[in-house]
């Protein structure tokens, strides 16, 4: 990918403070989201879910709720099972999550029948009236138990589902818990762990959390005139829910569509698939539109963060940290989910930013009888932090070295290797580091306090990658009347993408931020994109759009360059027009530009590009990478986002930093979560830091 | 059972039979399609469904509907003139104190009822009058800065004649 060198001084759009393009629709509560959407004869789901971990469903009952007035539909995964064509069993890593349970359940919350019906009420009392019975199984639901030989297994084999091309080397397995194994081995562990002045060894564990998005789960799926699927879902990934649902139910892609207006939060909780599966197989049996939204209960039973148990071992020598072995262990829960790309991205980040010599992890991604992990803020990054620099701490501490300049001086430099082997670049660690503790006023001691509310410092350095390999395409419309139109799939989940986008295409073409229209994503136009997650839109999107953007440019340079006798090179975007660099009143409108080239105002010009940044030669089995192009280590810090800074989103990281200690989710009877969710305190005014 | 029932929704009354077990939520935005007032939590906890009754904030998804008969009810559709953003809403544009927004319209209308209530709020009673309104994506320091500055612009605003 062509990187551009243009100083920040010459861009108009791009790092101004601009209002967010979404603003006037979100701020009057006028927003479209997936729950204002409604169907003429559109049925609600209600859904029965297991109280035990582990159990085999015996028998099912539901003629009393099939007789029920109202109800339309009720469904159990033995007659998914039986569906011909379609895959009972869905998952962007291994194809083990159930649409509704098969034959045995896995975790106190399983889905195990689905009621569609007139209304939400009729389908829960539908859900009264049916009858399971089950043998309840040895249950496993702590992951070192789990990873014993003598464990339950959750699932009886692991079937890769070859959905993304990072997950590419995912394996096939039996007879363990342990789903993804992901190794690193730099360097000789054993002989500098054997030559070590001293040696720390700690144990660390991060529990699970929700996400808790305001806006709970929320998919409509109906059929259209052509018998088409649509799907309105409040997901992070419209292209993946596709691709899911193509190949879950044999459905060829052209014949559905995936739509997603602005969802309310999702922190990694809406990615990959989740309620469509099950909205569309009730869609398609009972060629009704079918609303399936989660009540909040729901919500903590359908996706958590990943609880994660570090065991991590450091030898010192001469004051330096010389060699870390880290075993992170990822309680995935019952269902893979995407755990195995976190154990992977993240395990490798698991030994810190810091240049030791000599690295070995083993990050394992294993499942438990509990509610299915997968992405969170951070992509598993934040619990590898929590364990290795708490013990950066304790080593400091046990050192006399102040914290900060113990991990200022290992700290990796520009172009230095990281534990993979990838070169990092635009890394800016150690400026991070020293701006922090100035943030904090590190030196100073802390003032006297009372009360109780208190108030400690500290300081914790963490490095996370932007996922590749990863793909995102775009395609950018250019109107006669200078307006754009930008069809991304991206999801403007409030991290500010629509504005960001609009003002890359807007400085590319030099057309004002109000003049760039952001389609939201809907696979029937939008090219695909990876996910809307892990910090990558910006990059990715953000480069498709721009590119995408500059082969429109490169068309209008053409015509003008033709029409004045200049070269192209000479010509700039501005204003709404383009125009001889240093001669700015020679050139041409773009309506006389269109006019020149097709002799219409009516015409569009469009263009599409594709960011796939490559790790040119990465090794699954280490993660080592030797040409790592944009992806990797690299970060952007050139601002380009609502209010020229990422501070929005950089409150919602830290409140999520609470959730190493504040918000653990409490397990009582029989593994299941508690459901009175909200008797856990979530983080309101005054629980947050003010300082960034 | 079912009963007829009277409330003044955003200054206009709104006859409708109602089951006694719905709720003010249900038809708010089942029947009455203000898509502003927002379900989350579903039990008075994260205050997503905020609206004004009788110039109150209350929880839309813990009050019975036929409990608001001869109320006057405020949804987020009634503030202001339909036409430009209230003080408020400006504030919250410039101080950017919305992200996904789902929370938006709860925050905004209790941010109305505190102004009314104490025209010059300090930090504390500010955070602990929206202590009942939940945002995940954490405006928590922007939204204080919003109240802020809404209650600049209200205080600066020219008083309408009666
Ligand atoms: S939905 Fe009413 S307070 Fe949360
Ligand atoms: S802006 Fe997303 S919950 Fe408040």
């Amino acid at each position: 990918m062509a990187t551009r060198d243009k100083d920040m001084a010459d861009l108009s759009v791009v790092g101004q403070s601009v209002y967010r393009t979404d603003a006037n629709p979100k701020v009057t509560g006028r927003a479209l989201h997936v729950g204002n959407i409604e169907m003429p004869g559109m049925l609600h789901v209600a859904v029965l879910r297991s109280p035990y971990a582990h159990a085999r469903i015996k028998r099912i009952d539901k003629a009393k709720a099939e007789a029920l007035s109202g109800v339309a539909v009720v469904l159990t995964g033995a007659e998914i099972a039986k569906m011909p064509g379609v895959d009972a069993h869905f998952g962007p890593a291994f194809r083990d999550q159930p649409i509704l349970a098969v034959e045995k359940v896995c975790y106190a919350g399983d889905p195990v029948v689905a009621v569609a019906a007139v209304d939400r009420r009729t389908a829960e009392d539908a859900l009264q009236l049916v009858e399971v019975d089950y043998e309840q199984l040895p249950a496993v639901f702590d992951v070192l138990e789990a990873v014993k030989s003598d464990s339950p297994f959750v699932h009886e084999q692991h079937r890769p589902a070859k959905a993304f091309a990072d997950l590419a080397h995912v394996k096939a397995g039996r007879q363990s818990n342990i789903c993804y194994h992901f190794k690193l081995r730099t360097g000789d562990v054993d002989k500098a762990f054997a030559e070590a002045d001293r040696v720390f060894e700690d144990t660390f564990s991060s529990p699970p959390a929700q996400h808790v998005p305001m806006e709970p789960h929320v998919t409509l799926v109906y059929l259209d005139e052509h018998a088409r699927l649509n799907v309105w879902t409040s997901s992070q990934s419209p292209s993946y829910v596709r691709t899911e649902l193509s190949a879950t139910f044999g459905i060829p892609m052209n014949r559905i569509r995936v739509r997603v207006p602005y969802i309310g939060g999702g922190y990694g909780a809406k990615l990959y698939a989740k309620l469509e599966p099950l909205a569309t197989v009730l869609a398609l049996i009972t060629r009704k539109p079918v609303r399936y939204a989660l009540t909040r209960e729901e919500e903590f039973l359908t996706i958590t963060k990943h609880g994660v148990v570090t065991k991590i071992k450091t030898a010192v020598k001469n004051g330096a940290i010389t060699a870390r072995k880290c075993e992170v262990y990822w309680d995935t829960g019952a269902y893979a989910e995407i755990g195995p790309r976190i154990g992977h991205k993240s395990g490798y980040t698991s030994a810190g930013p810091y240049r030791i010599p000599n690295v070995w992890i083993d990050s394992y991604c294993v499942y438990t009888n509990r509610v299915p992990a997968g992405a969170f803020r951070g992509f598993g990054v934040p619990q590898v932090i929590w364990a290795y620099d708490s013990q950066t701490d304790l080593i400091a501490r046990a050192l006399g070295a102040d914290p900060v300049e113990f991990r200022l001086k290992p700290a990796l430099e520009e172009g230095e290797p990281f534990a993979t082997g990838t070169l990092v670049h635009s890394f800016g660690i150690k400026e991070a580091i020293r701006q922090a503790a100035q943030a904090i006023d590190w030196t100073k001691p802390r003032a006297v306090q009372a009360g109780t509310k208190r108030r400690g410092k500290g300081i914790a350095a963490g490095v996370k990658a932007v996922l590749t390999p990863s793909i995102s395409g775009a395609i950018v419309i250019l109107n006669a009347d200078g307006t754009a139109n930008v069809l991304s799939s991206t999801v403007e989940m409030g991290q500010g993408s629509e504005t960001t986008l609009g003002q890359i295409v807007a400085e590319e073409l030099g057309l004002s931020v109000g003049q760039v229209h952001i389609v939201q994503p809907d696979t029937d136009v939008t090219p695909y994109d990876t996910i809307t997650a892990g910090s990558r839109s910006t990059y990715h999107m953000g480069n498709a759009v721009r590119m995408a953007a500059a082969k429109v440019k490169a068309a209008l340079c053409e015509v003008v360059a033709a029409k004045l006798e200049v070269a192209p090179d000479d010509l700039l975007a501005r204003n709404g027009r383009v125009c001889v660099r240093g001669m700015e009143e020679r050139g041409m409108t773009i309506g006389e530009i269109f006019l020149a080239k097709f002799g219409s105002l009516g015409t569009t010009l469009a263009a599409e590009a594709v960011c796939q940044p490559t790790a040119a030669h990465m090794d699954p089995e280490t993660g080592q990478s030797e040409a790592s192009r944009g992806g990797g280590m690299s970060t952007d810090r050139r601002p380009h986002g609502p209010g020229n800074r990422p501070v929005g989103k950089m409150h919602g990281v830290l409140v999520s930093f609470g959730h190493r200690r504040g918000s653990r989710g409490r397990y009582r009877n029989r593994a299941r979560r508690s459901s009175a969710t909200h008797q856990r305190r979530r983080h309101r005014h005054g629980d947050q830091s003010e300082t960034l | 059972m079912k009963r007829e029932i009277t409330l003044n929704i955003n200054d206009r009354d709104e006859t409708l039979v109602v089951d006694d077990a719905e709720t003010l939520l249900e038809v708010l935005r089942d029947r009455l399609k203000l898509w502003s007032v927002r379900e989350s939590c579903g039990v008075g906890a994260c205050g997503s469904c905020t609206v004004l009754l009788d110039g109150r904030p209350v929880s839309a998804c813990l009050l019975l509907a036929v409990r608001s008969t001869g109320r006057d009810i405020t949804t987020l559709e009634g503030l202001g003139d339909g036409q430009l953003l209230h003080p408020i809403q400006e504030a919250f544009v410039s101080e950017r104190a919305l992200q996904c927004a789902y929370c938006t319209p709860g925050f905004v209308l209790s941010v109305k009822a505190l102004l009314d209530e104490i025209p010059n709020p300090s930090d504390d009673e500010i955070r602990e009058y929206l202590s009942g309104n939940l945002c995940r994506c954490a405006g928590y320091a922007d939204i204080l800065r919003a109240v802020h500055l809404a209650r600049e612009k209200i205080s600066r605003a020219p008083v309408k004649p009666e």
